[in-house]
């Protein structure tokens, strides 16, 4: 190739391309204005020059013959498929007057604003929501069931996030000396190294077992992982907070636990009323009290001693709080009552899982789950880094205060090598995740107040800033308590990745009286659209990616036709509809999401990437005992209590169970067998490929060659008794639907669970309906239902739904 | 007669996680269509005593493998070996990858056409 004329723009990978979370660093070889090459970054801390297959295949990507370059207007029904090109002003202009008058007539909160899987667009349709004045930003997904319910879970007892440590915050990484190895991992229900999800590089893991770090892996799957690993736990899916309990049980009762972290960081001192079962509060004591400071029994005064939440310390000098036992307590209006410390409370709860009990749930044996935890326990440091499956399952809270309860408990939170609380770098926020405020927020508070799901769900008022995804969806249908009208659907896919049950969801797209679109390439989704404009790739935006570490500028390199990033679109909508939008020019809005870092948009490109130093707050370790982890710079973590709660004082003041524990999902061969007896089979779904980001590069011809055909993983021994030969044709159905994917017969799954894959459509099919795409054929989110959230709005049975299968006969014997 | 080989890669299969970055990655730099290229990785699933499997990923150079030599007489390591999300393919000249082939087991050197 000739290199004349050849210029090189690094960058930054996040969003529309390879579509994942991004954070490699790229060098995209530029000839006269069109992308030639695009190579990993050799210099770059977070691959070291590696890249993915998708980003490897952008080339086909950007150029696509079936990109979408001009804004399209709906000209036929909606699902005929019959669009005109029209300009981007027109665009704006027909937008604005449709949005604005729904807006007037019905309220701005009576548009949803529907996102896909969070990246960089995050941001932006936030920016545009607030800027409309409606505060319904949805993660389209039930129950938000991925990533945001295990960040908001950790901010329910453990105040900020944490992620496995492979030295990301070190520029020489493994080799920095601050660094530890990990001498194990649990990787509990992932496959990283198939896609790079949780803002995290898979392979690390993989540069960590190279260096000695031994595997205990989490998966009903035969994964590279599972292979691999010292101690495979192949547990039945959705059993994961009872096989955690388990894990817990053997670690306490063999006194495997770090006592120094329980007693100065846990709130295991904090006593529970015998009477009403509840914390005892500063309030129960004295009239005047503050209901948010907590009782200890103090031992060397024999009374109690009040715990000052909000200044991390004992209202007494010198007080040695009992980690068990029970007293009696002279509350303010001179009754007594009996109490006892939560840490009695906790071990009661985990007890309820001895080792046999939790072998018959999670159909693990007793034997491997005592091996795991002590290797666990004993390894130090060690981490665990759990996957999507822990948000797929609607007790999801409860699930991660189990998994959380161990890094806590053995001494792992925030050490090196162990799990470390992960910050945006420089504390420099774009995206308003749970937990995380940035510059990009609704004008008022009041304006919260009609969000879906605020009023019924406490995770949700309280740090998790979207409209709940299955109250929206019936919403549109009841009307109440207000009609919802119009939708904003930037890169998501309702009715072919992220939509659940999406023959619904097409039902209510068909109610609504307006829906935009912004995506790179017509989908199933974008046929409902009365407007769709076209997006551009991360290669031809600006931008700001600040996800942990480090902090990054995406870098324009290339223009395709009228192609617009996500954030201009969004700024120009945003500046008509809000004559008060703060900001004039883009660059001004990113210098603001940076001003945390002392650096502005065109400094932080020119670096290239930022790590902060290891004095900042947002750089590890062991910030809770250097007070960088709360607002107030007390020692600590960011909870009520100032404590990593083994019992949740947030939980309980929502009404639910403060301790963790393990609910039985609601249609598996356990709670429903009933319907197992004419759907023996448990069907999980959305293994990774390495070819796919969820819905999307399906038209990619070098990544479709990869992975051609819509998989589900049947073993041997079931594919036999169903008459299934590999390669062949089958479908699965269930009480909601069916759909037809190709038989893998493989060893990988167990006999009593098929796997299919998500996110399938054919680009190559028609658009229109009844085709449209043949998703209706392949799209196994038909068998899986919306509106079975857990108790506080948030996870949803993904992973662990029941199916029967088939082998398809005649013309269906093929795809199409 | 052929001309000797001098150069090869060594693949640890050990760490192979069957990302395909390096099909991918050949495709790219020398423009093959989908379904050529100069690599191709297997899946091998191996099935192992009491109903127990092992999963495998293996990378085997095709005939289309030129060992990337116009990169390499730059100095650059063929795409495949840079690209590699698990670092597992190392590029060199046939004898000193022989001598790292011992250090390790589960490791296959492959001298391409």
């Amino acid at each position: 190739m000739n290199s004349e004329n050849v210029h090189i723009v690094p960058t930054t990978t996040w969003s529309a391309g390879p579509g994942c979370h991004g954070g490699c660093g790229v060098l995209a070889h530029i000839k006269d204005g069109q992308l030639i090459k695009l190579e990993g970054d050799p210099n770059h801390p977070w691959n070291q020059g590696r890249l993915c297959a998708r980003a490897l295949a952008m080339t086909q990507y950007v150029n696509h013959e079936d990109r979408i370059t001009r804004p399209l207007k709906r000209v036929g029904k909606r699902g005929e498929g019959k669009w005109e090109e029209i300009s981007w002003e027109k665009a704006f202009d027909y937008i604005e007057k449709k949005m604005k008058g729904i807006r007037e007539d019905h309220g701005p909160e009576s548009i949803i604003f529907s996102m896909g899987t969070g990246r960089d667009i995050g941001p932006w349709i936030c920016m545009l929501a607030y800027a409309f004045g409606s505060p319904n930003v949805m993660f389209s997904l039930s129950g938000s069931a991925c990533y945001g319910p295990r960040l908001s879970a950790c901010n329910t007892f453990q105040g900020c996030y944490c992620v496995f440590d492979a030295g990301q915050w070190l520029p020489d990484r493994y080799e920095d000396p601050k660094f530890k190895l990990p001498e194990t991992i649990i990787i509990w229900g992932y496959n990283i190294s198939a896609t790079c999800p949780d803002n995290l590089f898979g392979h690390w893991i993989i540069d960590m077992m190279k260096r000695g770090t031994q595997i205990i892996c989490v998966d009903p799957r035969l994964s590279f992982f599972a292979s691999r690993s010292k101690h495979w736990l192949q547990l039945r899916p959705g059993t994961d907070a009872a096989l955690a309990m388990g894990m817990l049980n053997v670690i306490i009762n063999e006194d495997l636990y770090d006592h120094d972290f329980l007693e100065k960081w846990t709130n295991g001192a904090h006593l529970i009323r015998i009477d009403t079962g509840k914390l005892l509060r500063e309030i129960h004591l004295e009239a005047a009290g503050d209901p948010g400071n907590f009782v200890v029994w103090d031992e060397n005064s024999g009374t109690p001693a009040i715990w000052l939440s909000s200044q991390a310390e004992f209202k007494a000098l010198n007080v040695k709080a009992a980690l068990s036992g029970r007293w009696e307590v002279t509350l303010a209006d001179g009754s007594r009552v009996s109490c006892r410390t939560s840490w009695d409370a906790y071990c009661e709860a985990v007890n309820k899982y001895p080792l046999d009990k939790v072998a018959e749930i999670t159909w693990v044996p007793a034997d491997k789950i005592r091996k795991a935890a002590r290797l666990y326990a004993k390894s130090k440091p060690a981490a665990i880094q759990w996957g999507v499956p822990i948000d797929m399952t609607p007790a999801v809270t409860p699930t991660c205060h189990a998994i959380a309860s161990l890094w806590a408990l053995t001494g792992n939170l925030d050490i090196p090598g162990g799990n470390v609380i992960a910050k945006f770098a420089f504390d420099a926020v774009s995206y308003a995740l749970p937990g995380a405020v940035g510059p990009i927020g609704l004008k008022d508070k009041d304006m919260d107040a009609k969000r879906v799901g605020v009023k019924e769900y406490g995770p949700y008022r309280t740090f998790h800033w979207r409209a709940q995804t299955d109250m929206t969806l019936d919403q549109i249908f009841t009307g109440k308590p207000y009609p919802i009208k119009g939708m904003w659907i930037q890169t998501a896919g309702l009715l072919n990745g992220i939509g659940l049950d999406p023959k619904k969801w097409k039902r209510a797209l068909e109610k609504l009286d307006f829906i935009a679109a912004v995506d790179l390439f017509h989908t199933p989704t974008t046929q409902y659209a009365d407007i769709l404009l076209p997006a551009a790739t991360f290669l031809e935006k600006n931008g700001v990616r600040s996800w942990w570490v480090p902090l990054q500028t995406i870098n324009k390199a290339i223009t395709v036709d009228q192609c617009k990033p996500d954030v201009e679109i969004n700024f120009e909508l945003a500046r008509r509809f809000d004559p008060e939008f703060k900001y004039d020019t883009i660059n001004k809005l990113f210098d603001d999401i940076l001003k945390p870092s002392g650096m502005t948009f065109e400094q932080l490109q020119q670096k290239g990437w930022a790590i902060p130093p290891v004095s900042h707050p947002s750089a590890p370790y062991h910030r809770h005992e250097k007070g960088q982890l709360r607002p107030d710079g007390k020692p600590g973590f960011k909870t009520p209590t100032a404590k990593f709660e083994l019992y949740s004082t947030h939980r309980e003041d929502w009404g639910l169970d403060p301790l963790p524990h393990h609910e039985e999902p609601p249609f598996t061969p356990v709670s429903r067998p009933d319907l197992t007896r004419n759907y023996p089979l448990i069907l999980s779904t959305g293994r990774r490929s390495p070819a796919y980001f969820h819905s999307e590069h399906r038209n990619i011809p070098w990544l479709r060659q990869l992975d051609p055909d819509p998989i589900v993983e049947i073993h041997p021994e079931t594919a036999a008794a169903h008459d299934i030969g590999n390669g062949e044709w089958v479908w699965m159905e269930n009480w909601l639907g069916r759909c037809k994917m190709k038989a893998k017969v493989t060893r990988i799954v167990p006999p009593w669970m098929v796997m299919a894959a998500h996110g399938w459509w054919y680009p190559e099919k028609k658009a229109a309906e009844p085709s449209l795409y043949g998703v209706w054929e392949c799209n196994v989110n038909q068998l899986l239902p919306m509106g079975h959230q857990g108790k506080d709005g948030q996870g949803a049975p993904i992973k662990h739904l029941l199916c029967k299968i088939y082998k398809a006969v005649g013309k269906e014997e093929r795809n199409g | 007669m052929a001309k000797k080989p001098e150069n090869g890669l060594l693949i640890d299969y050990e760490y192979c996680t069957g990302c395909f970055a390096c099909q991918v990655a050949c495709s790219q730099e020398h423009h093959w269509p989908a379904g050529m290229g100069g690599i191709q990785v297997l899946e091998i699933v191996q099935n192992l005593p009491k109903g127990k499997a092992y999963l495998n990923f293996l990378p085997f150079p095709t005939e289309l493998c030129i060992l990337c030599f116009p990169r390499t007489k730059k100095g650059l390591e063929p795409a495949c070996v840079q690209h590699c999300m698990a670092g597992v393919i190392t590029y060199g000249s046939l004898p000193d990858l022989a001598g790292e082939l011992g250090k390790k087991p589960r490791m296959v050197l492959w001298s391409p056409r």
